[in-house]
């Protein structure tokens, strides 16, 4: 794993003195809230609805025993027991006390972690996809790409004061699990027909407001000329993006407005001039990264216990079956720990959870753990002999939930539960609806299906690439939610379309339910997953179906 | 025509513990929205607001909320602030956790 050089460490217990003044002068006034508000913001701490929030970003997703350890000590410290992990690869505590926050940076610096946003209109922690090193579909681990480039980008005098923020993500597999997509810029790691590594550059991607799909802007950048490729593309943003309207200003506009062709061009134009000015030592910089990103030595031999259990125990079985992904090393497979137990808030862990998962990594899992932005755990390195102990040991934790990838497995933003900006609730949402495929035990025979909820308008909880997506929003004083059907988080990335009018907070349960029903009429067979379906019959079925009202009177 | 002015009480975060608090006619900070003042007069309501936004030790973000008379004291027009005076829908926090400990109490 990544070791935070000194310097990055002296930086960090730096800034943690810093913000400690900085509080400890807003306490005794002097500093006005308006002084205090950027200081506080670049440190990761909010204030919400009913408390502060503080924000600790880990870096591609990627944590220590340690650092899960720490995380928990700030829950069960300083919080109200658990934290909530999210999209964006970071955890939040909803509770902490102005006071306290000093002491749990403190605690996090100890094992390197911390809660600097590199907010504002800056290039942004870059995300990685969570099997990163780990999968079987993998050609080369992202992650050092990742590395390279928030060390490139750390203090780049060119790109910290940017028309707006600028959100980059990684991925070296061919099926994408990082929602590349999605994101302003994205890096996928292919081979070309020589076999030879090299980097597929995406750009224009982003939800929000005006939800927008990545579009490849160069099919393959030689490996050695990545950072100065990147930086051409951001540079010919930062010049021509508009910032006379904050909602214009991201790069999916500048790719609209100007095409993809133009952009291209202007690419190629900068990077003849940016190229020269690269001499070597970022490839060197790469090398060393790569070095401290080298997989464990994974061990060798059968499969024998888990073979007995996998045919033994129907529990463990169906575990096996939904929350394990293939693994790169013979033996070997990835296991995801759901975070997404019926009936709770998706992504809260509490700080017992958060420890049986550091031990559990420890023990077996050559001390790796990742965060996925789909909200979930994951140990990238198990020996298959080993996962039904895991599995023992989750049961325990109650963190044996086995719904990876089924309607259950909710991506939810914190919503007007917790968030200033939200505009209705998300979380019980996604309780209900979970909790209603859970009574009815349909969920494994519904199979893969994809619910993200969003609050507000922001679209932190992903719901425009959600199978089905629900939005929530205030419509004349009463929360109403939007509902998309057909989104796409894939490698086939695609936005939902609308299925019509919004429903009432007691309506949205039944809807989908409606839509459930329609998905498992229409399938030809249990093979097809609701995303097949829906592309092959269209919007017309799931409409008639929510609004049959409507449609009679069309008819 | 000018809207007709509905009746607001004066709302912020308290700036240590982060929580909702509300301003009363003492020119206090509660933490109960009925114990919160119900301000019917506009020109009032604006000094209100600046009396609030002179508290900066105490009060953050101080803003008015659209409220109305109940009859133990001002209520939520709105769901936003029905969430505010009582805590997330997941969790027994906030200020119903309060009030829970409150009843165990006696
Ligand atoms: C509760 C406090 C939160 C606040 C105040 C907040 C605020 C925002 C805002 C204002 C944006 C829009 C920025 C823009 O489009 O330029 C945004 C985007 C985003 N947020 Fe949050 N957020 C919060 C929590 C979360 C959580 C819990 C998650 C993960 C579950 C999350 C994930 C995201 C993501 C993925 C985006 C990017 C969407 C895009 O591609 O445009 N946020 N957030
Ligand atoms: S989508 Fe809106 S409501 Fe949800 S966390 Fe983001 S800003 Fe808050």
């Amino acid at each position: 794993m990544y070791k935070y050089n000194d310097f990055d460490s002296a930086f960090l217990a730096e800034r943690n003195r810093q913000f400690r003044t900085q509080v400890e002068r807003r306490i005794d006034g002097a500093l006005t809230e308006d002084e205090f508000k950027p200081l506080r913001l670049m440190n990761g701490l909010y204030l919400q609805l009913h408390a502060y929030m503080l924000r600790v970003a880990i870096p591609y997703g990627t944590l220590n025993p340690d650092q899960m350890r720490a995380l928990a000590l700030l829950a069960a410290k300083w919080d109200k027991g658990y934290g909530h992990f999210t999209t964006r690869q970071n955890i939040q505590y909803n509770w902490p006390k102005l006071k306290d926050v000093p002491d749990m940076l403190d605690a996090l610096a100890e094992v390197n972690l911390h809660a600097i946003q590199t907010s504002g209109n800056t290039i942004r922690n870059v995300t990685a996809d969570h099997f990163a090193g780990a999968a079987a579909d993998e050609i080369e681990d992202p992650r050092p790409i990742a590395e390279l480039i928030r060390q490139w980008s750390t203090d780049h005098p060119e790109f910290q004061f940017m028309g707006r923020k600028f959100k980059i993500a990684v991925s070296g597999a061919s099926n994408d699990r990082a929602v590349l997509k999605a994101h302003d810029l994205a890096v996928k790691i292919v081979k070309n027909d020589d076999g030879e590594i090299g980097y597929q550059v995406l750009v224009g991607g982003g939800l929000g407001r005006t939800p927008m799909i990545g579009k490849v802007l160069n099919e393959f950048v030689a490996a050695d000329d990545l950072l100065p490729y990147i930086e051409s593309v951001i540079s010919v943003w930062n010049q021509l993006g508009r910032r006379d309207n904050k909602y214009k200003a991201r790069i999916k506009i500048t790719v609209h407005e100007l095409g993809l062709e133009k952009i291209r061009e202007l690419t190629e134009e900068r990077f003849a001039q940016v190229r020269t000015t690269f001499g070597g030592a970022d490839q060197a910089l790469f090398q060393d990264i790569k070095r401290h990103f080298a997989a464990p030595e994974f061990r060798t031999g059968g499969t024998e216990a888990f073979d007995a259990a996998y045919d033994s125990d129907p529990v463990f079985r169906a575990w096996a079956d939904t929350n394990l992904a293939a693994h790169k090393a013979p033996g070997h497979a990835i296991a995801t720990i759901s975070i997404k137990k019926h009936g709770a808030t998706p992504g809260d862990a509490t700080a017992d959870q958060m420890r049986a998962m550091a031990d559990i990594a420890e023990e077996f899992a050559y001390g790796e753990l990742r965060i996925s932005h789909e909200q979930n755990v994951i140990l990238p390195h198990v020996h298959k002999n080993d996962l039904p102990a895991i599995h023992a040991r989750l049961k325990a934790a109650d963190l044996a939930t086995a719904n990876i990838g089924l309607i259950s497995d909710i991506i939810a933003c914190p919503g007007m539960d917790y968030c200033a900006l939200a505009t209705a609730r998300s979380i019980p949402v996604a309780q209900e609806i979970a909790t209603r495929f859970e009574d009815l035990k349909m969920e494994h025979d519904i199979g893969h299906l994809q619910i993200k909820i969003s609050g507000c308008i922001n679209a932190c909880g992903h719901h425009h690439v959600g199978h089905i997506g629900i939005l929530g929003l205030d419509r004349a004083g009463v929360e109403n939610y939007q509902i998309t059907l057909g989104g796409d988080a894939t490698e086939t990335a695609a936005i939902g379309t609308r299925t019509g009018p919004g429903f009432a907070y007691d309506e949205i349960v039944p809807a989908v339910e409606r839509i459930v029903e329609t998905y498992l009429e229409q399938r030809e067979s249990a093979e097809e997953e609701f995303l097949q379906t829906y592309r092959r019959v269209g919007m017309e079925p799931f409409k008639a179906a929510l609004y049959p009202a409507a449609e009679k009177k069309v008819a | 025509m000018a809207r007709a002015f509905t009746p607001k009480v004066v709302t912020a975060n308290d700036l240590l513990e982060g929580d909702v608090i509300y301003l009363t006619t003492a020119g206090n900070w509660t933490r109960d929205l009925r114990d919160a003042e119900l301000i019917t007069d506009e020109a009032e309501a604006q000094l209100r607001l600046l009396d609030a936004q002179s508290q900066p030790q105490i009060a953050v973000g101080a803003y008015l909320a659209d409220a109305k008379a109940g009859e133990q004291g001002p209520e939520p027009t709105h769901f936003r602030e029905d969430f505010r005076r009582t805590g997330p829908s997941n969790y027994a926090h906030g200020k119903q956790e309060a009030k829970l400990e409150a009843t165990a109490d006696v």
